[in-house]
């Protein structure tokens, strides 16, 4: 290619063309523009008559000037011009692609994709053999095959959450032949990445590529000091950044919102910055993840587990009579075990309850009154653990004596059992291991604990199931039973040392982690994972979306806890994993993990994202030419004097063209909103898919003149709107069909959707797939659907109950069916407190008009007319299917009266009481 | 036949605002039919002109009694002189009256004019016909059919046409309608023709208004209309005044030729309302005044 400045040419050749120009020139000069013929019977009078000026034959210069720049154009446009045009390396060898494919990528990865069909495209036209590998796969044999076969493949191409680790083993595949490579990386540096390198180096030339795009990796939050720690590395550390991080998790209603948010300032030159988030415990248990604002990266994103969240302990000791004696207290150990790890709750019992407290501890109380003892049972049912300590109080009480007490595990014998003392006969008895069934099982046993005094059950047939520790004789020193979905464990035991020596042990403290009363440490250590089977509960993928975990298998404890010291892998995936009684979050990035730049060595081709775009100007020059031909038509008609009338339209018409178009947008948008607000007017929301926007504006016609024909509703025609540009306040109903082609909405959009929604709006959103996802399942439209949702303030919603105001706003319906039925719909949640009243069909429901209605059955197919108005499109068969379409038109119109007229079916249910005010 | 009765009915229109049109007539005795109107003279006719004394020579017949009764002596009624006058048309049917830059053609203007004039003429008792056409001068409705039907039918194949002067009557009148951009010899002849035979009249060169102005301009090649003449030229405007200078030359001529034999000339452009053209006419055969 023969290169002029940034201009390259594909055919140089013909260039040699432009010396011709000149000998043009005189040619062109001496051809004069061709006479009209003129009848004229005043020719008599002109015979004999010769012209005075003789150059006037000859075409004016601008006239040449301008045939020769569209023939010099022409010329230069066949001679291929090409703008910054990429140097072709001819090369003939295979081509390996290797992409990092990991979390790092995920940000860029399209563009990377696009890299790559570049080269896969070049290799086409070359002929070339390929290979593409992602270095986080598992190593399997390199196969080059025909870059066609590739090019499916390479847009399913997705990155995984992890770093690569394999690089060692991928360099033992590498075919013997020669080969060039080409590496997408994700600009870290890997283990054995150099070794690769190197490998790769000996078969053929290594290209790399690499993204100047910043890396942002967020570490797992810590908590500390009542406060939650969160840090963030970056590469490159360069320019001030700040960051936002976002604490989420489930509102009280269940829904994922955002719970707080912190800002995170990379200073100048620093590659991990810290901040601290201060939460109060109810909102800091909710979270689950945390993530970096505008990121879409695994490594963006840390998920939490158990390590944040603080339990809520009540902790209710008995008499509390020796006063000053604090290490007899009752509670004094536990306070101490505690505190650290739980947030504890003193005070009266049914005061605690109240807080909702995960644990009650009563340490030596022996009587409860009835109200306490329901309001516990009540709390046990929902899945508290109610921990008893025995103590004096309880030895001399008479509870559960002959009768099992519902909140002790077992019966009690009279009186206290004093195994050693004074005046004792044995020894103080010490533990037993325990047995595989308790939860305690593998915990050592200590020497030194010793137990003293207890109080000793009664045999009953299921004592030893209850049993979860015991003495070495067998007395049972730890029950525990189930009520409801709660638990009551006893110790035999008081909870200070006057009985027992377990309260000053490690292993006391060791049992309450277990019973899950406190929380495990930060980092749970091997022999805490091992021997337990983890399931995954949340997988996410490269982009920090939840992917599917049923496929995934569970996975050992041993296998975990090395993943959570070297980084998840294929076999590992990042996700949450749930043990016996509590989980463990697997994140992208570990706290321990230092993001370090990949160094090339000095001669590698390192090539950017931004090289500057190769572009062919061939185009651009035959139409420049071709324009200049024009313009030398309505030169040369001018010139022989045949264009007055000609010019003048033209000039009208550029008149027309250079009216400003602002005055006619102002006119259009004024247009708009007056045809909107004269009278109903349907709307739907303008997807990029024109077919989808016919079948919109057919079926909202459709819907319309159902409307004309049965109600006193009278819409104009339906107009589509630009969510983008278009007011929206004008229209009572938007119908929304998600096509997965419309880009998400932007910032702007947001804001106006949201105040459209909150200002009494109603969209229908439509993902027409009820076909494919009634037998469960979700559709990428139903995926898009969610993420065009999640910028919405959309209320939580339900599927539509049976005495909703939408199955009786017009007409009775139970289902409402479009081109497919079936498919559930979702409306705005009933407030949880409607309560049926006796004798009502339906509860009392009067607020508010559902903001969004969601469902996926292709209403407007089943609207849709034809100008002559007939139906579209075929539903369901013969007459069932006319039927069908029937109850289709039926739903959009109780629908439209629903947004109309709100409640006003619901508040029909007050007539017989207001009639009776009235004294009818 | 539609064509006739249009030309007819658009002639009868344009007549219809003008009093009969008398024409003057000098040579009372050339022509002995009587006409309508009086020559000013005693003779043949129907009106009254004047008594005078009976002499000798004068029948008893011619005696006015009554007149005579009321005095001693004996009058004779003497009636004046009417004769009618024949007008004799020529209009050109060559192909260069074919031409219109838009609109009506010359050739179309000057039969309308022609056959204006026939019926003012005729409706004055007067004769007309067409010369060259076997169609000598005859008075009445008729004629005013036969003029019209050979009007509308006749053309010529010729680029430029030359007044024909047969039947042409003595002391009569004529009027000649064409563009005259022929050869100018012709009209000399025909003018000569018929000022011989004592003949007067009118010549009316009907132009169209491109003739006049010339509004052409580039490069362009004129052609007679039937392209037996033919004259390029690279710029057009450039010929223009030229051009105009050599109309006006010829009209110049005309006018002189005109005088000479004691004729009018009068120019009507077709880019012009007809009416202006026939009152010309009216005034130019009426004598001239």
């Amino acid at each position: 290619m023969w290169m002029l400045g940034p201009i390259g040419f594909t055919a140089p050749l013909l260039l040699i063309g432009l010396i011709a120009l000149p000998i043009l020139w005189f040619i062109l000069r001496a051809v004069p523009p061709a006479p009209i013929r003129r009848r004229f019977p005043g020719v008599v009078l002109l015979l004999g008559l010769t012209d005075e000026k003789t150059e006037t034959d000859r075409t004016p210069w601008w006239l040449l000037l301008l045939r020769m720049t569209a023939i010099a154009t022409f010329i230069i446009a066949f001679a291929g011009p090409v703008l910054n045009p990429e140097e072709r390396k001819a090369g003939t060898n295979p081509l390996l692609i290797l992409f990092d494919a990991s979390w790092a990528d995920a940000d860029d990865w399209a563009r990377r994709i696009d890299r790559a069909t570049t080269l896969l495209n070049e290799a086409t036209r070359e002929g070339r053999t390929v290979a593409i590998i992602r270095l986080t796969d598992t190593p399997t044999e390199i196969a080059f095959q025909s870059a066609n076969a590739w090019a499916g493949r390479l847009a399913a191409l997705t990155p995984n959450p992890w770093l690569p680790t394999t690089a060692t083993t991928w360099a033992t595949k590498l075919p013997k032949s020669d080969f060039d490579s080409f590496w997408l990386s994700d600009g870290l540096d890997h283990p054995n990445r150099s070794a690769l390198f190197d490998e790769l180096s000996k078969h053929g030339t290594v290209t790399v590529f690499t993204s100047p795009r910043p890396i942002l990796a967020l570490h797992p939050a810590t908590f500390d000091d009542g406060t939650i720690q969160l840090s963030a590395s970056r590469l490159p550390a360069d320019d001030p950044l700040e960051v936002e991080v976002i604490a989420r998790g489930p509102d009280p209603s269940g829904i994922d919102r955002e719970l707080a948010r912190a800002t995170l300032s990379f200073n100048l030159g620093t590659a991990r910055t810290e901040v601290t988030l201060s939460l109060p415990p109810e909102l800091r248990n909710r979270i689950n993840r945390f993530e970096l604002a505008g990121i879409r990266s695994a490594g963006a994103i840390s998920l939490t587990d158990d390590s944040l969240k603080r339990r809520k302990i009540a902790l209710i000791g008995g008499r509390d009579g020796r006063e000053g004696l604090l290490l007899l207290s009752p509670t004094h150990y536990l306070r101490q075990a505690l505190e650290p790890v739980a947030d504890l709750i003193e005070g009266s019992l049914t005061d605690t309850l109240l807080a909702n407290p995960n644990v009650v501890i009563l340490a030596d109380v022996a009587k409860l009154t009835q109200t306490e003892q329901d309001a516990i049972l009540d709390w046990l049912d929902k899945g508290g653990m109610l921990l008893r300590f025995a103590g004096p109080s309880l030895a001399t009480s008479d509870i559960s004596r002959s009768t099992e007490d519902p909140l002790l595990p077992v019966r009690l014998r009279e009186g206290g059992h004093t195994v050693s003392g004074a005046m004792s006969w044995g020894e103080p008895k010490t533990l037993a291991p325990f047995p595989e069934t308790s939860p305690f099982h593998g915990f050592p046993v200590p020497e030194d604990v010793t137990v003293s005094t207890q109080v000793l059950s009664q045999p009953d047939p299921d004592l030893a199931s209850r049993t979860i520790a015991a003495l070495t004789d067998g007395t049972p020193l730890v029950t525990r039973k189930t009520v409801g979905q709660g638990q009551v464990v006893l110790f035999h035991v008081t909870a200070n040392a006057e009985w027992s020596t377990l309260p000053l042990s490690g292993l006391f403290v060791q049992m309450l982690e277990r019973l899950a009363i406190s929380t495990r440490p930060a980092t749970p250590d091997t022999a805490d994972l091992a021997k337990q089977t983890w399931i995954a509960e949340t997988l996410i993928d490269a982009y920090d979306q939840k992917t599917d975990t049923t496929t995934s298998a569970s996975i050992a404890g041993e296998t975990l806890a090395t993943a959570l010291n070297a980084g998840p892998g294929p076999d590992v995936r990042p996700g949450l994993y749930a043990g016996l009684d509590h989980r463990v979050a697997l994140n992208a990035v570990n706290a321990k993990t230092i993001l370090t730049p990949a160094t090339w060595p000095t001669g590698t081709t390192i090539e950017g994202l931004d090289t500057a775009q190769e572009k062919a100007l061939k185009g651009s020059f035959l139409t420049a030419g071709l324009l200049m031909l024009l313009l030398d038509i309505i030169a040369a008609l001018a010139f022989s004097g045949r264009l007055p009338r000609l010019a003048r339209s033209a000039t009208i018409l550029l008149i027309f063209l250079m009216l400003p178009p602002q005055a006619r947008a102002q006119d259009e948008a004024d247009d708009t909103a007056i045809r909107a607000s004269k009278a109903v007017t349907l709307a739907y929301v303008i997807t990029s898919d024109t077919q989808l926007d016919d079948i919109a504006k057919a079926g909202l016609t459709g819907l319309s003149e159902r409307l004309r024909e049965r109600t006193s509703v009278e819409p104009k025609p339906p107009v589509g709107v630009n969510i983008e540009t278009d007011e929206l306040a004008f229209f009572p109903f938007l119908y929304w069909p998600i096509s997965t082609s419309q880009p998400l909405p932007s910032v702007e959009a947001y804001t106006r959707l949201n105040d459209y929604l909150r200002t009494g709006g109603m969209i229908l959103f439509d993902t027409r797939d009820a076909d494919l996802t009634r037998t469960g399942g979700t559709s990428s439209e139903g995926e898009h659907l969610q993420k065009i949702a999640a910028g919405l303030d959309i209320p939580a919603l339900e599927p539509l109950p049976q005495d909703h105001v939408l199955t009786r706003s017009f007409y009775l319906l139970q289902d409402f069916p479009g081109r497919y039925s079936g498919a559930t719909l979702w409306v705005e949640a009933a407030s949880p407190y409607s309560k049926q009243v006796e004798g009502m069909p339906f509860r009392n429901l009067n607020d508010g008009v559902t903001p969004v209605v969601i469902g996926s059955n292709d209403w407007a197919a089943a609207w849709a007319i034809n100008t002559k108005g007939e139906p579209m499109f075929p539903v369901g068969r013969g007459l069932t299917g006319e039927r069908q379409r029937e109850m289709a038109n039926r739903f959009g119109i109780n629908l439209i009266m629903h947004v109309l007229t709100g409640n006003y079916k619901s508040d029909q249910v007050h007539v017989p009481a207001l009639l009776e005010r009235l004294g009818q | 036949m539609t064509a006739i009765f249009d030309l007819r009915a658009d002639a009868e229109t344009l007549g219809q605002s003008l009093p009969p049109l008398l024409a003057e007539a000098e040579s009372l005795t050339s022509t002995i039919i009587l006409g309508e109107h009086g020559r000013r003279r005693a003779g043949q006719g129907d009106e009254f002109w004047q008594y005078r004394p009976a002499h000798t020579g004068d029948s008893a017949r011619m005696i006015d009694w009554r007149r005579s009764a009321r005095s001693d002596t004996t009058f004779v009624r003497e009636r004046e002189w009417q004769a009618t006058q024949s007008v004799t048309l020529w209009v050109d049917t060559s192909r260069a009256m074919s031409f219109a830059s838009k609109g009506t053609t010359k050739a179309d203007r000057a039969r309308l004019l022609a056959l204006a004039t026939a019926v003012l003429l005729l409706r004055g008792g007067e004769r007309v016909g067409l010369s060259g056409y076997d169609m000598p001068p005859r008075s009445g409705k008729a004629q005013l059919l036969s003029l019209t039907q050979a009007l509308t039918t006749l053309n010529t194949d010729v680029d430029y046409g030359t007044p024909d002067t047969t039947g042409i009557n003595d002391h009569g009148r004529c009027l000649f309608l064409s563009d005259f951009l022929g050869d100018l010899t012709g009209v000399e002849k025909a003018l000569a023709h018929a000022s011989d035979h004592g003949a007067k009249g009118v010549l009316m060169q009907v132009l169209d208004p491109t003739e006049e102005q010339f509004p052409f301009n580039g490069r362009t090649i004129f052609e007679s209309m039937r392209g037996s003449l033919s004259h390029e030229t690279l710029r057009a405007s450039d010929l223009r005044a030229r051009y105009l200078d050599r109309l006006a030359e010829r009209k110049d001529r005309l006018q002189t030729l005109t005088r000479a034999v004691g004729w009018h000339f009068t120019t009507h452009n077709t880019g012009e309302a007809p009416l202006p053209a026939l009152l010309c006419l009216f005034h130019a055969i009426e004598g001239g005044r």
